[in-house]
């Protein structure tokens, strides 16, 4: 099987020429996304404007009408991918996607749907500082009727944004700087991959770490802390925030009995709560050791680089927990 | 009779062909001299009668601008500035003009992210804000909001904000203290072409007109919002009407002559302190960097950017008229000497002063640290 050599956001790009070809319903539209404006912010929307002309459209700089722009022709039948820059921005569209996009199926008895993709960039690392890198999957996995997804890896960006794509309902696609600059192999025919399934990067019998996006590549980087350390990680990417693949982490959670959940979001009331709570709920009396959570702190992304540093879970950290969870 | 006041004459507007037209292609031509009002503007903008020192006043604040921004865009290639960096170079005169007709120790000031310009023209210390830029201790903000994110409440200046259009409602929030405190100040709320297609912004147009706020909308004209030029992404580009809907005038002046936005600021503050609420004042200007130090500039060509630099730029035109009026080139020099000193002068804090301190992350968070 031929493979090519690519970058997450090549990964997006493939996928949304593919998703365009295969289906003329498809349309995209964003800030700066056709080619005289440069593709996109990251350029993942290269070349689509060329190829497919006006199913592909740069907008105002005007979120709320961006999303509810793709709301409304999704419910006449068309399958909008919006790109809303960089996700804080989305909160400036918050009313289009938490009151209308995740609920309007449901409150018209299931005679509309919403088949939206939303991608958005974020995340801290880059001295973009507090209005510029939230990573906000927790917001948006709170509400019902919205799919949260959060790839980590080239394959995983192509894939996933295929299924997205041809998903019934709407997804938010958080596409985390993070994850943005190690390229690898993804098959030339890889296809959807199926949403709310987890990926288990290295197996192990000791602890299991649960986590996704930027933060799946920093665990990856402490990979060689952990064995050094003398620990047996069991590493898992979640990919999908909500619905998460419960079953996938309950079963190495009972088998190594030792969880550690890692995420660039804040800690507190952040996913890794719910993902905590699931676990002992399910399987109090089997852990060795309490769940631990790693994320920020509660402050605003800062900008000093020294500050931003220590606000970002760093490999590090990881190592330091995993030994924690092991004395 | 209906006492309705119809500000809207039905009066011809006083089109000019080839300035009113949208979708042309951003010249020099087009900016210099235009002045454009809409029937109910409060009249049309003079150019400012400055003296010789206030002519001075105004070289020596653009030129400082221009060799501090120059400068950040070197530290940022250099590494020690790190994040968005969205530099003024261009549009000096808008923010030099603009401030020198307030009222300091009254009047506030609001705008986006592309900051620095603005903070400088205040005559707040270079010092402490490219410490801000390069993240320290000492910066302006403690080293916690960076170059998008200034502020000094001291001097009413609130930022410095990163979300396009923010600042348009939280500058009708300043004026309206402004107006219920009666004070007599009015604010100033900067904002882009690219950022008066937010929907927010005409929700603070609607609430400052009802309520008769003691603010300037200016609109930094600057023909790019990052890749999209303002006629691809605006149905209405002579932004200066944009708030015909709400019945708050609009006046379009050249952004490249600090002596025509003077002019301009003397009229709006006039209009807005004499409780005959807002105005929007457009300042067609022109950016030379790209959007911020990131950007590979592809969706326009160099000889645009040439040529803006060559017949419009703000200091070089002050400059042939101090020098017409008889103003020795060597002073000018002389100045010249001086800002690159007071430049390098803040590069050197900027670089040398201390990091923040780890606990930082826990504090100005909530009034308590915790
Ligand atoms: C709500 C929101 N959307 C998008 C952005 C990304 N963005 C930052 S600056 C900018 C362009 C703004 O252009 P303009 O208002 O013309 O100001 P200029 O940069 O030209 O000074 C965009 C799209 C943002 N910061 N906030
Ligand atoms: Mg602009």
């Amino acid at each position: 099987m031929s493979t090519t050599k690519m970058h997450a956001i090549q990964g997006v790009n493939a996928a949304l020429h593919q998703a365009m070809a295969e289906d003329e319903k498809v349309l995209v539209l964003g800030e700066d996304i056709a080619d005289p404006e440069g593709g996109g912010i990251t350029g993942a929307a290269q070349g689509l404007s060329t190829k497919f002309g006006d199913r592909v459209r740069s907008t105002p700089i005007s979120e709320q009408a961006i999303v509810g722009a793709a709301i409304g022709a999704a419910m006449a039948g068309y399958k909008p991918v919006a790109e809303i820059m960089l996700m804080n921005f989305t909160t400036v569209a918050m009313d289009m996607i938490f009151n209308h996009a995740a609920k309007l199926r449901f409150m018209s008895g299931g005679q509309t749907s919403v088949p939206i993709v939303i991608r958005t960039l974020t995340g801290a690392g880059w001295q973009t500082a507090g209005q510029h890198a939230d990573h906000l999957e927790g917001w948006f996995a709170h509400a019902a009727g919205i799919k949260v997804v959060a790839p980590s890896s080239p394959a995983d960006y192509k894939g996933l944004m295929l299924s997205c794509i041809q998903d019934p309902d709407p997804c938010i696609f958080i596409e985390s700087a993070g994850t943005m600059f190690i390229p690898s192999e993804v098959d030339d025919d890889q296809g959807p991959i199926p949403l709310g399934k987890a990926r288990i990067v290295q197996e192990g019998t000791d602890v299991t770490l649960v986590t996704w996006s930027s933060q799946c590549i920093r665990a990856q980087m402490a990979l060689e802390g952990f064995a050094e350390a003398g620990v047996s990680v069991e590493l898992i990417d979640l990919r999908t925030i909500s619905p998460w693949d419960r079953e996938t982490v309950l079963a190495s959670a009972q088998k190594t009995g030792r969880v550690l959940i890692a995420h660039e979001a804040v800690r507190d009331f952040g996913p890794g709560a719910e993902i905590a709570a699931t676990i002992n709920e399910e399987l109090f009396g089997k852990l060795k050791a309490p769940v631990r959570r790693l994320g920020a702190p509660k402050c605003p992304v800062p900008f000093a680089k020294a500050l931003e540093d220590a606000y970002i879970v760093q490999p590090a950290d990881m190592i330091a927990a995993v030994k924690g969870l092991m004395s | 009779m209906a006492k309705t006041p119809q500000k809207n004459q039905a009066a011809p507007s006083g089109k000019t062909a080839g300035q009113d037209d949208k979708g042309s292609a951003p010249s020099s031509d087009r900016l210099h001299g235009h002045t454009q009002v809409t029937d109910d503007a409060p009249g049309k903008p003079e150019l400012y009668d400055a003296s010789e020192d206030e002519m001075l006043e105004f070289y020596r604040q653009m030129l400082l601008i221009r060799r501090f921004e120059e400068k950040a865009g070197q530290l940022y290639g250099l590494g020690l500035i790190g994040g968005f960096c969205h530099l003024y170079i261009g549009q000096e005169a808008v923010a030099v003009g603009l401030q020198s007709a307030l009222n300091g120790d009254l009047d506030s000031v609001i705008t986006g992210y592309r900051d620095h310009g603005h903070m400088l023209a205040y005559g707040l210390d270079p010092k402490v804000i490219m410490a801000e830029l390069t993240g320290r201790q000492a910066g302006i903000s403690k080293g916690k909001g960076g170059s998008m994110h200034m502020f000094s409440v001291e001097h009413r200046f609130y930022g410095g904000h990163g979300i396009v259009g923010a600042q348009v409602p939280l500058g009708s929030g300043l004026a309206f203290a402004h107006k219920y405190r009666g004070d007599g100040g009015a604010c100033l709320a900067y904002f882009g072409d690219g950022a008066a297609n937010q929907g927010q912004v005409y929700e603070a147009f609607n609430m400052a007109e009802l309520w008769k706020l003691p603010i300037i909308f200016a609109i930094e004209n600057n023909q790019y919002a990052m890749g999209t030029s303002v006629n691809r992404s605006s149905a209405e580009d002579q932004m200066f009407r944009r708030g015909q809907s709400f019945r708050i005038p609009g006046i379009q002046v050249d952004g490249m002559d600090v002596l025509a936005t003077r002019g301009a600021a003397e009229l709006a503050l006039e209009h807005v302190r004499g409780g005959n609420g807002p105005i929007i004042l457009e300042l067609k200007t022109y950016r030379y960097r790209g959007h911020s130090m990131s950007d590979p500039a592809k969706y326009r060509s160099r000889e645009e950017v040439q040529e803006m630099r060559e017949k419009s730029d703000p200091i070089e035109r002050l400059k042939a008229k101090m020098i017409a009026d008889g103003h020795s080139e060597d002073d000018l020099k002389k100045i010249d000497k001086e800002i690159r000193g007071i430049v390098s002068d803040a590069a050197d804090f900027a670089e040398s002063s201390p990091e923040p301190d780890l606990d930082e992350l826990h504090t100005d968070v909530l009034v308590e640290s915790y």
